[in-house]
């Protein structure tokens, strides 16, 4: 469970990335966040595990109030959220074991880390993850032979493998195509559920937020605009977060006949208007 | 081009645009330059009965680099090379080992400022003088010989490794460092696992390649007295053995060529 | 492999292999083993006295140095013109005679990558590898000591430097720019013009500069060997033990490379 209450955010050029935000997500939920580049987006979701340090606000991990800790409890919290980055922010150089291993580095010493010997529990685990992801076979290969979809799913177990009680992901699939980024968006949605793991996908492609996240949060210039069910995202809610354009032909290429999924943006009152 | 005189009877004429717009600047800097030239081309002295002269002992030189000595001064060569060598060897590992945590230090994006100004502080000092003079000065404290040699190399290296070092990390994808941070990992676990792998390939080479400057500069280094193969090939000019100074400087150049192409193999391995 | 079955079928996951361990560990203790052995011979002959003695001598020669002798600026002038001179003319001499040889190294412009491009490149290779100071060692011992001399041995040392980054710089442009050139008819000489020259200006330009500012510092004490400038002015006053004349060298080499380096700076802003 993730509570957000009254975030704020000024950064020391003057621009208020956030004013005030609050929402919450219940465990397992998985929420898309959506809005224009500058909204604020990245901002809030980095100001949720402090690498983006917020001004004001509180945000609450199952009752831990996250913005009050001092360098060692939020080390201690960070390892607790998981984190998965556009254009997947692996250590290019290191094997994809060593990337999913490092989401342990909040549990083990630094010698341990160092030497790179990893409890026995831990290195389980990671097969178990890269065997989830479909990585088992790449265990030893360096990260940057990796194809856009396999480095994402290495990202995926890299956030996994820390047991995180909450997923934070930036823009999974900004570099990926269109098969890659459904397949990516449906392993997440699936692990959340499997997990009972809340989780907030900031994401720019509204029909495929529609399509798999469970609710969905607009963020306009740093205040939230929107927050309800995929469904409810009509025109004018797009046009509140986006401003004016003409969201009818927005639906049109989206009917991958390959896609058995159900398609929440059927419900979907603009969908009628294909 | 201007477009206000748009008719259907003119022509257009195009010129390629001058690399400076405003005339005034232009030719104010043609002419300065060509001032400039003339006033220190002319205020050179040359005494030409002097070169002509000179052109005799180059042309020996010349002989002496085709028909190298090696037999005649052979001890001396030997004893040179192996000062030059090992203080290489032992001022590039010692420049390396403190120029690491500099470098860390000197990295905006992970010291802390008052670290970052105390080791940029160390870098601007190590740069600011050629290794000639440094090489004065520690031959004037610590007497002559290779230890000053090795000494002066050392703080040569701190300066040039730690500067490309910093700069290096500096330039790092910040993402990568992100990701290991959100993990929770410590300060020292995000040096190990998003800084040192993104570095290190460029810190070996930069190392490769200190470690030829390091045999260059203790070739020079001999002549003011700090040891090396300087000094033997100083002796030799003063001396006007210019088939011995060009053995001297054959050998040079063959040691400076197999560590070049040497280094780059290493280099690929890095990869 | 490092990822291994354990005998109850467990996966065992290992940073490096045992033989890459292995491996490891031997080639550090060889480069340890290397150290001692060169510090060994290295240090040999060393009178460990005066290096005991150095903090002592330090302070000795830091307390002559300061303050430092003002007047002496005075006899500066001249030899800092020189200095400048030798830096420029030098860079000037060894791009004229640079640019030719970087055309004839470069795989894709040179003649022949048989005859040609070996001759090229052992001129770089020689011009690099001896020190502008070994340079100015040899000429001054040829022409005499003078300006002159360390203006040829700074054009000598600068041409290897600068033919082998230009080099470097047209073996990496962009071959569909001077193909687009090649269908329009042109002839070898126009692509040099359209295709190749507009490509490697600004790489030119850069490495001009660049090696101006490093001859700057480099001229500063080719005086030490009798090659004219600052250096001369610097020998002498090490000769006579005039520390108070050295510091003030000191600092009008410093500030003439803090100047060029600020000049250079600005020129390259401007240019790129």
């Amino acid at each position: 469970m993730l509570r957000v209450d009254n975030l704020r955010k000024r950064y020391r050029t003057g621009d208020e990335a956030l004013k005030g935000v609050s929402f919450s997500v219940p465990d397992g939920e998985v929420v898309g966040l959506i809005g224009p580049s500058g909204a604020g987006k990245s901002t809030l979701i980095r100001c949720i595990n402090r690498l983006v340090e917020p001004n004001d606000g509180d945000v609450f991990l199952n009752e831990l109030n996250v913005t009050k800790l001092g360098r060692g409890d939020l080390k201690r919290a960070r390892r607790r959220i998981g984190m998965i980055f556009q254009e997947y922010a692996l250590v290019e150089r290191l094997s994809v074991m060593e990337n999913v291993l490092s989401g342990r580095l909040g549990y083990v010493s630094f010698w341990q880390s160092f030497t790179r010997r990893f409890p026995q529990s831990d290195v389980d685990k990671a097969f178990s993850l890269l065997e989830r992801v479909g990585l088992t076979d790449h265990a030893d290969k360096r990260a940057d032979a990796l194809s856009g979809g396999q480095r994402q799913r290495v990202g995926i177990a890299r956030a996994l493998e820390q047991d995180p009680e909450l997923l934070l992901i930036d823009e999974p699939t900004a570099s990926l195509d269109p098969k890659t980024s459904r397949q990516i968006m449906r392993l997440i949605t699936e692990i959340c559920r499997e997990r009972n793991l809340p989780a907030i996908i900031n994401i720019h492609d509204v029909p495929l937020a529609q399509a798999f996240v469970d609710r969905i949060v607009g963020l306009q210039e740093g205040e939230v605009v929107f927050d309800g069910p995929p469904s409810d995202l009509t025109e004018d809610v797009l046009t509140r977060i986006y401003g004016e354009e003409d969201w009818t032909t927005m639906h049109g290429d989206q009917d991958e006949p390959e896609d058995t999924h159900p398609h929440p943006a059927r419900n979907d009152p603009t969908a009628e208007l294909v | 081009m201007t477009t206000d005189q748009i008719s259907t009877t003119t022509t257009y004429v195009w010129r390629k645009q001058p690399f400076i717009k405003s005339p005034v600047t232009r030719w104010g800097l043609y002419i300065g330059a060509l001032a400039y030239l003339l006033l220190a081309a002319f205020s050179v002295p040359v005494n030409w009965a002097r070169v002509w002269e000179g052109l005799d002992r180059g042309w020996r030189f010349v002989e002496g680099f085709l028909v190298p000595d090696f037999a005649s001064r052979w001890g001396d060569i030997v004893i040179g090379m192996q000062e030059s060598l090992t203080m290489t060897v032992t001022s590039t590992v010692v420049g390396i080992l403190i120029s690491i945590p500099i470098g860390i230090g000197a990295a905006r994006n992970i010291a802390p400022a008052p670290v970052y100004a105390i080791c940029r502080g160390v870098i601007a000092l190590s740069r600011s003088f050629q290794e000639i003079i440094i090489a004065i000065l520690f031959v004037a404290m610590f007497g002559f010989g290779p230890f000053a040699g090795f000494l002066t190399l050392s703080f040569a290296t701190i300066g040039f490794l730690s500067k490309l070092l910093a700069e290096d990390i500096e330039d790092i994808d910040e993402s990568q460092t992100e990701a290991i941070r959100s993990t929770g990992g410590g300060w020292w676990q995000i040096v190990n696992y998003a800084i040192q792998p993104q570095v290190m390939p460029r810190l070996i080479g930069l190392s490769l390649y200190r470690l030829d400057i390091n045999f260059r500069e203790s070739a020079v280094i001999g002549i003011v007295g700090a040891g090396g193969i300087g000094a033997t090939l100083n002796t030799a000019i003063d001396r006007y053995e210019y088939d011995t100074a060009g053995a001297i400087l054959i050998v040079i150049i063959l040691i400076v060529m197999v560590a070049e192409y040497s280094s780059g193999y290493v280099r690929k391995w890095a990869q | 492999m490092p990822i291994t079955k354990s005998e109850n079928g467990a996966a065992v996951w290992t940073h490096r292999t045992p033989k890459a361990r292995i491996v490891m560990w031997v080639g550090w203790l060889l480069l340890v083993a290397l150290f001692i052995f060169c510090w060994q011979v290295m240090t040999e002959g060393t009178i460990w006295f005066f290096v005991y003695d150095a903090p002592r001598q330090a302070a000795d020669i830091g307390s002559r140095m300061f303050p430092p002798k003002w007047s002496y600026m005075d006899e500066l002038w001249w030899p800092l013109w020189d200095t400048i001179n030798i830096a420029t003319l030098g860079t000037l001499l060894a791009v004229i005679m640079a640019v030719p040889v970087a055309f004839l190294a470069a795989r894709n412009t040179t003649p022949s990558t048989k005859f040609v491009r070996p001759v090229a490149l052992f001129i770089i290779v020689a011009s690099r590898s001896i020190n502008a100071l070994i340079w100015g060692l040899l000429l001054v011992a040829i022409i005499g000591p003078g300006v002159f001399a360390g203006i040829i041995a700074i054009a000598l040392r600068s041409i290897g430097f600068i033919a082998k980054l230009l080099y470097e710089a047209i073996e990496e442009i962009d071959e569909t720019q001077i193909e687009a050139i090649n269908a329009t008819g042109a002839s070898a000489m126009q692509r040099l013009d359209y295709g190749i020259t507009p490509q490697i200006t600004p790489a030119f330009a850069g490495i001009t500069l660049f090696r101006w500012d490093i001859n700057i510092r480099e001229s500063t004490v080719l005086g030490l060997v009798g090659a004219g400038g600052l250096g001369l002015k610097l020998q002498a006053s090490i000769n006579v033990l005039a520390w108070g004349q050295v510091t003030t060298i000191f600092i009008v080499i410093l500030a003439t490379v803090l100047v060029s380096e600020w000049v250079s700076a600005k020129v390259r802003h401007s240019l790129i």
